[in-house]
Protein backbone atom coordinates (compact mmCIF):
# COMPACT_ATOMS: atom_id res chain seq x y z
CA UNK A 1 0.00 0.00 0.00
CA UNK A 2 1.21 3.70 -0.19
CA UNK A 3 1.66 6.17 1.95
CA UNK A 4 1.60 9.85 2.22
CA UNK A 5 4.14 12.27 2.33
CA UNK A 6 3.60 12.53 6.39
CA UNK A 7 4.04 8.42 6.47
CA UNK A 8 7.43 8.80 4.41
CA UNK A 9 8.74 11.07 6.88
CA UNK A 10 8.14 8.59 9.72
CA UNK A 11 9.19 5.52 7.78
CA UNK A 12 12.31 7.20 6.98
CA UNK A 13 12.77 8.87 10.48
CA UNK A 14 12.04 5.45 12.25
CA UNK A 15 12.34 2.49 9.92
CA UNK A 16 8.74 1.90 10.66
CA UNK A 17 5.81 1.56 8.50
CA UNK A 18 3.54 3.39 10.53
CA UNK A 19 -0.05 3.57 9.88
CA UNK A 20 -2.36 6.73 10.97
CA UNK A 21 -3.34 6.06 15.05
CA UNK A 22 0.05 4.25 15.63
CA UNK A 23 1.89 5.86 18.33
CA UNK A 24 5.85 6.12 17.81
CA UNK A 25 8.61 7.53 19.17
CA UNK A 26 11.05 9.57 16.37
CA UNK A 27 14.55 10.89 16.33
CA UNK A 28 14.57 14.93 16.28
CA UNK A 29 16.30 16.81 13.39
CA UNK A 30 16.19 20.33 15.05
CA UNK A 31 14.48 22.29 17.23
CA UNK A 32 13.65 25.89 18.16
CA UNK A 33 12.82 27.87 21.33
CA UNK A 34 11.22 31.37 21.20
CA UNK A 35 11.92 34.07 23.79
CA UNK A 36 8.47 34.29 25.70
CA UNK A 37 8.97 30.75 26.84
CA UNK A 38 12.87 30.00 26.87
CA UNK A 39 12.47 30.74 30.82
CA UNK A 40 9.70 27.75 31.54
CA UNK A 41 11.80 25.57 28.54
CA UNK A 42 15.24 26.18 30.96
CA UNK A 43 13.35 25.44 34.44
CA UNK A 44 11.77 22.65 33.26
CA UNK A 45 14.77 20.96 31.58
CA UNK A 46 16.84 21.53 34.85
CA UNK A 47 13.95 20.24 37.08
CA UNK A 48 13.98 17.03 35.07
CA UNK A 49 17.55 16.77 35.68
CA UNK A 50 19.64 16.63 32.67
CA UNK A 51 23.48 17.73 32.56
CA UNK A 52 23.44 18.32 29.14
CA UNK A 53 21.50 18.70 26.11
CA UNK A 54 21.62 15.93 23.52
CA UNK A 55 23.03 18.36 21.03
CA UNK A 56 23.64 21.85 21.30
CA UNK A 57 24.27 22.16 17.53
CA UNK A 58 20.49 20.94 16.66
CA UNK A 59 18.97 23.49 19.28
CA UNK A 60 17.95 26.76 18.08
CA UNK A 61 17.26 29.82 20.45
CA UNK A 62 15.41 32.90 18.47
CA UNK A 63 14.03 36.42 20.17
CA UNK A 64 11.58 37.35 18.53
CA UNK A 65 8.61 38.26 19.97
CA UNK A 66 10.03 40.69 22.64
CA UNK A 67 12.72 42.52 20.66
CA UNK A 68 13.70 44.97 21.49
CA UNK A 69 12.58 44.76 24.52
CA UNK A 70 9.70 47.62 25.68
CA UNK A 71 8.87 46.23 29.17
CA UNK A 72 11.93 46.14 31.63
CA UNK A 73 10.44 42.50 32.53
CA UNK A 74 10.69 41.78 29.02
CA UNK A 75 14.71 41.63 29.04
CA UNK A 76 14.30 38.70 32.12
CA UNK A 77 14.11 36.70 28.78
CA UNK A 78 16.78 37.44 26.90
CA UNK A 79 18.74 37.14 30.31
CA UNK A 80 17.82 33.93 31.04
CA UNK A 81 17.85 32.62 27.42
CA UNK A 82 21.74 34.02 26.90
CA UNK A 83 22.60 32.31 30.63
CA UNK A 84 20.88 29.01 28.99
CA UNK A 85 22.85 29.14 25.73
CA UNK A 86 26.10 30.12 27.51
CA UNK A 87 25.99 26.96 29.83
CA UNK A 88 25.04 24.59 27.50
CA UNK A 89 27.13 25.32 24.66
CA UNK A 90 24.69 26.65 21.96
CA UNK A 91 25.58 28.53 19.06
CA UNK A 92 22.79 28.96 17.17
CA UNK A 93 21.21 32.12 18.46
CA UNK A 94 19.32 34.71 17.23
CA UNK A 95 18.65 37.86 19.04
CA UNK A 96 17.41 40.54 16.58
CA UNK A 97 17.83 38.89 12.98
CA UNK A 98 13.71 38.33 12.33
CA UNK A 99 11.14 35.92 13.10
CA UNK A 100 12.12 32.33 14.21
CA UNK A 101 9.63 30.63 11.43
CA UNK A 102 11.09 32.71 8.89
CA UNK A 103 14.65 32.19 10.02
CA UNK A 104 14.37 28.45 10.66
CA UNK A 105 14.22 27.74 6.74
CA UNK A 106 16.07 31.31 5.67
CA UNK A 107 19.14 30.61 7.93
CA UNK A 108 19.12 27.06 6.73
CA UNK A 109 18.14 25.04 9.98
CA UNK A 110 15.49 22.78 8.33
CA UNK A 111 16.01 20.89 5.63
CA UNK A 112 13.43 18.45 3.57
CA UNK A 113 12.20 15.41 5.45
CA UNK A 114 13.68 16.43 8.57
CA UNK A 115 11.24 16.38 11.90
CA UNK A 116 11.47 19.68 13.75
CA UNK A 117 9.86 20.97 16.63
CA UNK A 118 9.15 24.23 17.84
CA UNK A 119 7.52 25.88 21.22
CA UNK A 120 5.54 28.35 18.88
CA UNK A 121 2.23 26.85 17.59
CA UNK A 122 3.12 28.22 13.97
CA UNK A 123 5.83 25.92 13.89
CA UNK A 124 4.03 23.99 11.10
CA UNK A 125 5.36 26.68 8.93
CA UNK A 126 8.55 24.33 7.82
CA UNK A 127 6.31 21.69 5.97
CA UNK A 128 6.60 24.34 3.29
CA UNK A 129 10.21 23.04 2.41
CA UNK A 130 8.84 19.20 3.30
CA UNK A 131 9.34 18.58 6.83
CA UNK A 132 7.38 17.42 9.43
CA UNK A 133 7.05 20.05 12.09
CA UNK A 134 5.13 20.93 14.80
CA UNK A 135 4.38 23.43 17.69
CA UNK A 136 5.11 21.45 21.65
CA UNK A 137 4.51 23.10 24.85
CA UNK A 138 7.75 23.83 27.25
CA UNK A 139 7.86 20.91 28.92
CA UNK A 140 7.55 18.41 26.08
CA UNK A 141 10.74 20.78 24.81
CA UNK A 142 12.64 20.22 27.94
CA UNK A 143 12.25 16.22 27.74
CA UNK A 144 13.43 16.55 23.74
CA UNK A 145 16.29 19.06 24.59
CA UNK A 146 17.71 16.14 27.19
CA UNK A 147 16.52 12.79 25.13
CA UNK A 148 16.30 14.20 21.31
CA UNK A 149 13.30 12.29 20.82
CA UNK A 150 9.62 12.68 21.06
CA UNK A 151 6.11 10.25 20.81
CA UNK A 152 4.14 11.55 18.04
CA UNK A 153 0.56 9.78 17.05
CA UNK A 154 1.10 8.89 12.97
CA UNK A 155 -1.54 11.12 11.60
CA UNK A 156 -4.48 10.61 8.80
CA UNK A 157 -3.69 13.21 5.62
CA UNK A 158 -6.58 15.17 4.75
CA UNK A 159 -5.04 15.74 0.73
CA UNK A 160 -6.11 19.58 -0.73
CA UNK A 161 -5.41 19.68 -4.65
CA UNK A 162 -5.27 23.02 -6.64
CA UNK A 163 -5.66 23.48 -10.13
CA UNK A 164 -4.94 26.14 -12.75
CA UNK A 165 -4.36 29.49 -12.43
CA UNK A 166 -5.00 32.37 -9.93
CA UNK A 167 -6.89 35.53 -10.60
CA UNK A 168 -4.11 38.69 -10.32
CA UNK A 169 -5.66 39.59 -7.26
CA UNK A 170 -5.47 36.53 -5.16
CA UNK A 171 -2.71 35.75 -2.72
CA UNK A 172 -1.44 32.03 -1.24
CA UNK A 173 -2.84 33.67 2.15
CA UNK A 174 -6.46 33.78 0.78
CA UNK A 175 -6.18 29.95 -0.36
CA UNK A 176 -5.30 28.89 2.75
CA UNK A 177 -7.95 31.15 4.17
CA UNK A 178 -10.61 30.16 2.21
CA UNK A 179 -9.42 26.29 3.08
CA UNK A 180 -9.50 27.13 6.88
CA UNK A 181 -13.03 28.57 6.37
CA UNK A 182 -14.10 25.37 4.70
CA UNK A 183 -12.16 22.74 7.34
CA UNK A 184 -13.41 25.11 10.57
CA UNK A 185 -10.55 25.52 13.21
CA UNK A 186 -10.84 22.01 14.33
CA UNK A 187 -11.52 20.34 10.94
CA UNK A 188 -7.99 19.29 10.80
CA UNK A 189 -7.45 18.73 14.48
CA UNK A 190 -4.66 15.71 14.81
CA UNK A 191 -4.64 15.42 11.17
CA UNK A 192 -1.75 16.25 8.19
CA UNK A 193 -2.58 18.35 5.55
CA UNK A 194 -0.88 17.41 2.03
CA UNK A 195 -0.88 20.25 -0.64
CA UNK A 196 -0.63 19.08 -4.17
CA UNK A 197 -1.23 20.36 -8.39
CA UNK A 198 0.24 22.22 -10.31
CA UNK A 199 -0.95 25.85 -8.64
CA UNK A 200 1.20 24.97 -5.83
CA UNK A 201 4.01 23.41 -7.53
CA UNK A 202 3.89 26.89 -9.79
CA UNK A 203 3.82 28.89 -6.51
CA UNK A 204 7.27 30.25 -4.48
CA UNK A 205 8.61 28.62 -1.67
CA UNK A 206 7.55 32.12 0.12
CA UNK A 207 3.81 31.58 -0.88
CA UNK A 208 3.98 27.70 0.41
CA UNK A 209 5.27 29.08 3.49
CA UNK A 210 2.27 31.21 3.72
CA UNK A 211 -0.15 28.22 3.90
CA UNK A 212 1.71 25.85 5.78
CA UNK A 213 2.52 28.49 8.63
CA UNK A 214 -1.70 28.74 8.83
CA UNK A 215 -2.78 24.83 8.70
CA UNK A 216 -2.42 25.22 12.69
CA UNK A 217 -5.79 27.48 12.93
CA UNK A 218 -7.78 24.24 11.08
CA UNK A 219 -5.93 22.76 14.28
CA UNK A 220 -3.23 20.75 11.74
CA UNK A 221 -0.35 18.68 13.15
CA UNK A 222 1.25 19.71 10.09
CA UNK A 223 1.15 20.93 6.60
CA UNK A 224 3.23 19.18 3.95
CA UNK A 225 4.22 20.28 0.11
CA UNK A 226 6.72 18.32 -2.60
CA UNK A 227 10.05 19.16 -2.09
CA UNK A 228 11.39 20.28 -5.53
CA UNK A 229 14.06 22.68 -7.58
CA UNK A 230 13.03 25.50 -6.10
CA UNK A 231 13.20 24.01 -2.32
CA UNK A 232 16.25 22.71 -3.14
CA UNK A 233 17.46 26.17 -4.33
CA UNK A 234 15.90 27.62 -1.44
CA UNK A 235 17.38 25.30 1.17
CA UNK A 236 20.47 25.48 -1.04
CA UNK A 237 21.16 22.11 -1.56
CA UNK A 238 20.15 19.14 -3.78
CA UNK A 239 17.37 16.84 -3.29
CA UNK A 240 18.66 13.08 -2.24
CA UNK A 241 16.58 10.55 -3.32
CA UNK A 242 14.40 10.22 -0.42
CA UNK A 243 13.82 13.94 -0.51
CA UNK A 244 12.48 13.65 -3.89
CA UNK A 245 10.09 10.62 -2.61
CA UNK A 246 8.44 12.76 -0.53
CA UNK A 247 5.30 12.82 -2.57
CA UNK A 248 1.93 11.40 -1.95
CA UNK A 249 1.99 7.89 -3.43
CA UNK A 250 -0.94 7.05 -5.98
CA UNK A 251 -2.78 4.40 -3.94
CA UNK A 252 -2.25 6.43 -0.85
CA UNK A 253 -4.99 6.23 1.74
CA UNK A 254 -6.23 9.83 2.54
CA UNK A 255 -9.15 10.47 5.13
CA UNK A 256 -10.31 13.06 3.00
CA UNK A 257 -9.81 14.88 -0.20
CA UNK A 258 -10.65 18.55 -1.26
CA UNK A 259 -10.44 19.75 -5.17
CA UNK A 260 -10.40 23.79 -5.69
CA UNK A 261 -9.98 25.73 -9.40
CA UNK A 262 -7.37 28.11 -8.70
CA UNK A 263 -9.82 30.39 -10.85
CA UNK A 264 -12.68 30.33 -8.29
CA UNK A 265 -10.78 31.69 -5.86
CA UNK A 266 -11.14 35.59 -4.61
CA UNK A 267 -9.63 38.01 -2.26
CA UNK A 268 -11.19 36.42 1.36
CA UNK A 269 -10.96 38.01 4.89
CA UNK A 270 -11.15 36.05 8.26
CA UNK A 271 -13.59 38.30 10.82
CA UNK A 272 -13.32 39.15 13.85
CA UNK A 273 -12.98 37.04 16.27
CA UNK A 274 -12.23 33.87 14.85
CA UNK A 275 -9.70 32.59 12.04
CA UNK A 276 -12.43 30.09 10.61
CA UNK A 277 -14.76 33.15 10.00
CA UNK A 278 -13.96 33.51 6.36
CA UNK A 279 -15.89 36.03 3.89
CA UNK A 280 -15.23 37.11 0.39
CA UNK A 281 -13.82 40.57 0.88
CA UNK A 282 -16.60 41.99 -1.78
CA UNK A 283 -19.38 41.28 1.08
CA UNK A 284 -17.67 43.15 3.53
CA UNK A 285 -16.44 46.32 1.90
CA UNK A 286 -16.79 49.82 3.04
CA UNK A 287 -16.08 49.35 6.59
CA UNK A 288 -13.76 51.78 8.17
CA UNK A 289 -10.49 51.01 9.51
CA UNK A 290 -7.80 52.41 11.70
CA UNK A 291 -4.67 50.69 11.10
CA UNK A 292 -3.48 48.45 8.82
CA UNK A 293 -0.39 45.96 9.31
CA UNK A 294 1.32 44.29 6.52
CA UNK A 295 3.88 41.45 7.85
CA UNK A 296 4.55 38.49 10.61
CA UNK A 297 5.93 34.76 9.90
CA UNK A 298 2.67 34.48 7.79
CA UNK A 299 3.28 37.73 5.17
CA UNK A 300 6.17 39.31 6.09
CA UNK A 301 8.37 37.91 3.27
CA UNK A 302 9.92 39.98 0.39
CA UNK A 303 7.09 38.96 -1.90
CA UNK A 304 4.66 40.02 0.29
CA UNK A 305 6.14 43.50 0.76
CA UNK A 306 6.49 43.93 -3.40
CA UNK A 307 2.87 42.82 -3.33
CA UNK A 308 1.95 45.61 -0.89
CA UNK A 309 4.26 47.99 -2.59
CA UNK A 310 2.75 47.30 -6.36
CA UNK A 311 -1.02 48.63 -5.16
CA UNK A 312 0.83 51.28 -2.88
CA UNK A 313 3.40 52.51 -6.05
CA UNK A 314 2.15 56.48 -6.67
CA UNK A 315 -0.53 56.36 -4.36
CA UNK A 316 -0.90 57.49 -0.12
CA UNK A 317 -2.41 55.94 2.87
CA UNK A 318 -5.68 57.49 3.73
CA UNK A 319 -4.53 60.60 6.28
CA UNK A 320 -6.43 58.51 9.28
CA UNK A 321 -4.84 55.00 8.83
CA UNK A 322 -1.39 54.34 9.95
CA UNK A 323 0.03 51.60 8.23
CA UNK A 324 2.92 49.59 9.55
CA UNK A 325 5.12 47.65 7.57
CA UNK A 326 7.50 44.84 9.51
CA UNK A 327 9.45 43.04 7.23
CA UNK A 328 10.16 39.14 8.25
CA UNK A 329 13.73 39.14 8.88
CA UNK A 330 16.85 41.18 8.69
CA UNK A 331 17.56 39.38 5.30
CA UNK A 332 14.42 40.62 4.18
CA UNK A 333 14.51 44.21 5.29
CA UNK A 334 17.88 44.32 3.49
CA UNK A 335 16.50 43.08 -0.01
CA UNK A 336 13.25 45.21 0.29
CA UNK A 337 15.75 47.94 0.55
CA UNK A 338 18.10 47.29 -2.04
CA UNK A 339 15.41 47.01 -4.58
CA UNK A 340 13.24 49.78 -3.64
CA UNK A 341 10.34 48.59 -2.18
CA UNK A 342 10.80 50.29 0.89
CA UNK A 343 11.24 54.17 -0.31
CA UNK A 344 7.56 52.81 -1.95
CA UNK A 345 6.20 51.63 1.10
CA UNK A 346 7.86 55.08 2.77
CA UNK A 347 6.22 57.75 0.32
CA UNK A 348 3.15 56.58 0.34
CA UNK A 349 3.29 56.86 4.13
CA UNK A 350 3.69 53.97 5.82
CA UNK A 351 5.76 53.20 9.23
CA UNK A 352 8.76 50.43 8.32
CA UNK A 353 9.43 49.12 11.87
CA UNK A 354 12.50 46.37 12.30
CA UNK A 355 12.30 42.44 11.86
CA UNK A 356 9.99 41.07 14.40
CA UNK A 357 7.04 39.64 15.19
CA UNK A 358 5.77 43.21 15.36
CA UNK A 359 1.77 43.63 16.42
CA UNK A 360 0.89 40.48 15.38
CA UNK A 361 1.60 38.97 19.31
CA UNK A 362 0.77 43.29 20.11
CA UNK A 363 3.88 42.84 22.51
CA UNK A 364 6.15 45.92 20.45
CA UNK A 365 3.99 48.97 19.62
CA UNK A 366 1.03 49.38 17.34
CA UNK A 367 -1.43 48.41 19.78
CA UNK A 368 -5.15 49.60 19.31
CA UNK A 369 -8.12 50.12 21.78
CA UNK A 370 -12.05 49.73 22.07
CA UNK A 371 -13.65 49.81 18.54
CA UNK A 372 -11.11 50.45 16.78
CA UNK A 373 -10.48 47.88 13.48
CA UNK A 374 -7.29 46.80 11.93
CA UNK A 375 -6.61 44.62 8.86
CA UNK A 376 -3.61 42.72 9.28
CA UNK A 377 -1.98 40.04 7.58
CA UNK A 378 -0.90 37.92 10.44
CA UNK A 379 -2.65 34.44 11.66
CA UNK A 380 -4.52 35.23 14.23
CA UNK A 381 -7.80 37.43 15.08
CA UNK A 382 -8.79 36.06 18.50
CA UNK A 383 -9.90 38.62 20.82
CA UNK A 384 -7.32 41.07 22.63
CA UNK A 385 -4.52 39.90 20.63
CA UNK A 386 -3.46 43.00 19.24
CA UNK A 387 -5.24 45.77 21.79
CA UNK A 388 -7.98 45.45 23.91
CA UNK A 389 -10.87 42.79 23.59
CA UNK A 390 -13.17 45.35 21.93
CA UNK A 391 -10.40 45.53 18.85
CA UNK A 392 -11.90 44.05 15.79
CA UNK A 393 -9.28 42.60 13.72
CA UNK A 394 -9.72 41.39 9.90
CA UNK A 395 -7.02 39.11 8.37
CA UNK A 396 -6.13 39.52 5.11
CA UNK A 397 -3.46 39.34 1.96
CA UNK A 398 -0.98 42.02 1.60
CA UNK A 399 -2.68 42.95 -1.98
CA UNK A 400 -6.32 43.99 0.23
CA UNK A 401 -4.13 45.06 3.13
CA UNK A 402 -2.73 47.58 1.10
CA UNK A 403 -5.65 48.19 -0.90
CA UNK A 404 -7.66 48.76 2.71
CA UNK A 405 -4.60 51.35 3.67
CA UNK A 406 -5.05 53.36 0.93
CA UNK A 407 -9.10 53.41 0.61
CA UNK A 408 -9.18 53.97 4.22
CA UNK A 409 -11.74 51.31 4.39
CA UNK A 410 -12.44 47.70 3.64
CA UNK A 411 -11.93 47.18 -0.72
CA UNK A 412 -11.06 44.69 -2.90
CA UNK A 413 -7.42 45.00 -4.43
CA UNK A 414 -7.77 45.50 -7.93
CA UNK B 1 -18.08 15.87 43.48
CA UNK B 2 -16.80 19.07 41.83
CA UNK B 3 -18.85 21.93 40.65
CA UNK B 4 -19.41 22.51 36.55
CA UNK B 5 -17.72 25.39 34.77
CA UNK B 6 -19.06 25.58 31.49
CA UNK B 7 -17.82 26.89 28.09
CA UNK B 8 -18.79 26.53 24.72
CA UNK B 9 -16.71 25.45 21.11
CA UNK B 10 -13.62 26.86 20.06
CA UNK B 11 -12.13 28.53 23.37
CA UNK B 12 -8.59 29.30 22.77
CA UNK B 13 -5.59 29.52 24.91
CA UNK B 14 -5.36 33.33 24.51
CA UNK B 15 -9.18 33.35 26.18
CA UNK B 16 -7.76 30.87 28.69
CA UNK B 17 -4.66 32.87 29.44
CA UNK B 18 -4.11 36.01 28.10
CA UNK B 19 -0.67 36.68 26.12
CA UNK B 20 -0.08 40.10 28.16
CA UNK B 21 0.13 37.63 31.46
CA UNK B 22 2.20 35.23 29.80
CA UNK B 23 5.52 37.05 30.53
CA UNK B 24 4.88 36.68 34.94
CA UNK B 25 7.29 34.66 36.24
CA UNK B 26 5.58 32.03 37.97
CA UNK B 27 1.59 30.28 36.95
CA UNK B 28 0.77 31.40 40.44
CA UNK B 29 0.62 34.77 39.43
CA UNK B 30 -1.03 34.25 36.02
CA UNK B 31 -3.43 31.87 37.53
CA UNK B 32 -5.81 35.00 38.86
CA UNK B 33 -6.32 35.68 35.20
CA UNK B 34 -7.72 32.36 34.16
CA UNK B 35 -10.93 32.77 31.51
CA UNK B 36 -10.80 36.56 32.44
CA UNK B 37 -12.01 37.60 28.85
CA UNK B 38 -14.97 35.24 29.15
CA UNK B 39 -15.35 34.78 33.00
CA UNK B 40 -13.86 37.51 35.33
CA UNK B 41 -15.01 35.64 38.46
CA UNK B 42 -13.89 32.20 37.16
CA UNK B 43 -10.39 32.52 39.24
CA UNK B 44 -12.33 33.79 42.36
CA UNK B 45 -15.24 31.11 42.27
CA UNK B 46 -13.41 28.05 41.10
CA UNK B 47 -12.42 25.74 44.26
CA UNK B 48 -10.01 22.77 43.95
CA UNK B 49 -11.85 19.39 42.36
CA UNK B 50 -14.13 21.33 40.12
CA UNK B 51 -14.61 20.78 36.61
CA UNK B 52 -14.39 22.46 33.15
CA UNK B 53 -17.00 21.42 31.11
CA UNK B 54 -16.69 22.37 27.05
CA UNK B 55 -17.96 21.63 24.04
CA UNK B 56 -15.34 21.25 20.68
CA UNK B 57 -12.20 22.48 19.97
CA UNK B 58 -10.76 23.71 23.56
CA UNK B 59 -7.25 25.04 23.95
CA UNK B 60 -7.12 25.89 20.13
CA UNK B 61 -4.81 28.53 18.87
CA UNK B 62 -0.80 28.95 20.53
CA UNK B 63 0.85 26.09 22.26
CA UNK B 64 1.30 27.99 25.58
CA UNK B 65 1.43 25.42 28.04
CA UNK B 66 0.64 28.03 30.37
CA UNK B 67 -3.30 27.27 29.67
CA UNK B 68 -3.50 24.27 31.22
CA UNK B 69 -0.89 24.67 34.04
CA UNK B 70 -3.07 27.23 35.36
CA UNK B 71 -6.16 25.57 35.45
CA UNK B 72 -4.12 22.93 37.59
CA UNK B 73 -3.12 25.25 39.73
CA UNK B 74 -6.36 26.40 40.19
CA UNK B 75 -7.52 22.97 41.56
CA UNK B 76 -9.27 22.17 38.00
CA UNK B 77 -9.47 18.28 38.84
CA UNK B 78 -10.23 17.75 34.50
CA UNK B 79 -11.40 19.71 31.60
CA UNK B 80 -13.85 17.41 29.70
CA UNK B 81 -14.39 18.21 26.59
CA UNK B 82 -16.25 17.17 23.36
CA UNK B 83 -13.09 17.66 21.47
CA UNK B 84 -9.60 19.26 21.97
CA UNK B 85 -7.12 21.12 20.12
CA UNK B 86 -3.73 19.04 19.60
CA UNK B 87 -0.96 20.82 21.48
CA UNK B 88 -3.32 21.89 24.43
CA UNK B 89 -4.09 18.66 25.09
CA UNK B 90 -0.51 16.77 24.99
CA UNK B 91 0.43 19.97 27.29
CA UNK B 92 -2.64 18.95 29.62
CA UNK B 93 -1.52 15.73 29.72
CA UNK B 94 2.56 15.97 30.07
CA UNK B 95 1.76 18.44 33.23
CA UNK B 96 -0.86 15.88 34.73
CA UNK B 97 -4.32 17.43 33.74
CA UNK B 98 -6.82 15.22 33.23
CA UNK B 99 -8.00 16.03 29.66
CA UNK B 100 -11.45 13.41 29.04
CA UNK B 101 -13.17 13.53 25.75
CA UNK B 102 -17.34 12.99 26.43
CA UNK B 103 -19.29 13.32 23.10
CA UNK B 104 -22.60 13.73 25.21
CA UNK B 105 -21.86 15.73 28.31
CA UNK B 106 -21.94 19.70 27.45
CA UNK B 107 -25.70 19.43 25.74
CA UNK B 108 -26.99 17.44 29.12
CA UNK B 109 -25.34 19.43 32.06
CA UNK B 110 -25.61 22.94 33.59
CA UNK B 111 -22.63 25.26 34.57
CA UNK B 112 -22.96 25.09 38.60
CA UNK B 113 -24.29 21.51 38.60
CA UNK B 114 -22.37 19.08 40.60
CA UNK B 115 -20.37 16.28 38.74
CA UNK B 116 -17.99 12.99 39.44
CA UNK B 117 -15.95 12.10 37.42
CA UNK B 118 -14.48 8.09 37.37
CA UNK B 119 -10.89 8.65 35.56
CA UNK B 120 -10.55 4.50 35.22
CA UNK B 121 -13.82 3.83 34.46
CA UNK B 122 -14.42 6.62 31.60
CA UNK B 123 -17.73 7.38 33.57
CA UNK B 124 -19.13 11.02 34.23
CA UNK B 125 -22.20 11.11 37.08
CA UNK B 126 -24.32 14.34 37.25
CA UNK B 127 -27.00 13.33 39.78
CA UNK B 128 -28.92 10.92 38.07
CA UNK B 129 -27.67 10.51 34.95
CA UNK B 130 -24.44 8.93 33.57
CA UNK B 131 -22.37 9.50 30.55
CA UNK B 132 -19.46 7.33 29.00
CA UNK B 133 -16.50 8.99 28.26
CA UNK B 134 -13.80 8.19 25.30
CA UNK B 135 -10.40 6.30 27.34
CA UNK B 136 -7.16 7.82 26.96
CA UNK B 137 -4.89 5.37 24.42
CA UNK B 138 -2.87 3.52 26.77
CA UNK B 139 0.42 5.43 26.39
CA UNK B 140 -1.18 8.96 27.56
CA UNK B 141 -2.74 7.51 30.35
CA UNK B 142 0.47 6.12 31.47
CA UNK B 143 2.17 9.37 31.55
CA UNK B 144 -1.27 10.63 33.50
CA UNK B 145 -0.71 8.29 35.80
CA UNK B 146 2.37 8.76 37.01
CA UNK B 147 1.75 12.67 37.32
CA UNK B 148 2.75 13.97 34.24
CA UNK B 149 5.75 14.01 31.49
CA UNK B 150 8.57 14.90 34.46
CA UNK B 151 7.65 12.27 36.74
CA UNK B 152 7.18 9.78 33.78
CA UNK B 153 11.38 10.65 33.03
CA UNK B 154 12.66 10.77 36.42
CA UNK B 155 10.51 6.67 36.80
CA UNK B 156 12.26 6.03 33.14
CA UNK B 157 15.97 6.89 34.67
CA UNK B 158 15.20 5.77 38.04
Amino acid sequence: MGKTIIEKIIKNNTGIDAKPGDIVTVNVDRVMIHDIFIPFVASKFEEMGFKKLWDPDKVVLIYDHLVPASQVDDTRHFKVGNEFAEKYGMKNVHRSDGICHQLMTEALYVKPGNIVFGTDSHTTTYGCVGAFSSGIGYTEMASILGTGTMWVKVPETIKVSITGKLPDNVMAKDIILKLIGDLGADGATYKALEFTGDTVENMTVASRMSMSNMAIEAGAKCALFTPDEKTAEYCEIELDDKQKDLVGDADAVYCREICYKAEDFVPVMACPSNVDHVEPVKDIEGKEIDQVFIGSCTNGRLEDLMAAASILKGKHVASFVKLIVTPASRKIYRQADENGTLKILADAGAMITHPSCGLCCGRTGGILTDGEVVVATNNRNFLGRMGTSKVEIYLASPKTAAACAIAGKIVTPQ
Amino acid sequence: MGKIFKFNQDVDTDQIIASQYLLFPTIDEMKAHTFESLDPDFASNVKPGDYVVASENFGCGSSREQAPAVLKALGVKAVVAKSFARIFYRNAINIGLPVIVCKDLHENVNAGEEMELSLQEGIVRVSDKTFTCTKLPEYMQGILDQGGLIASLNKEEA
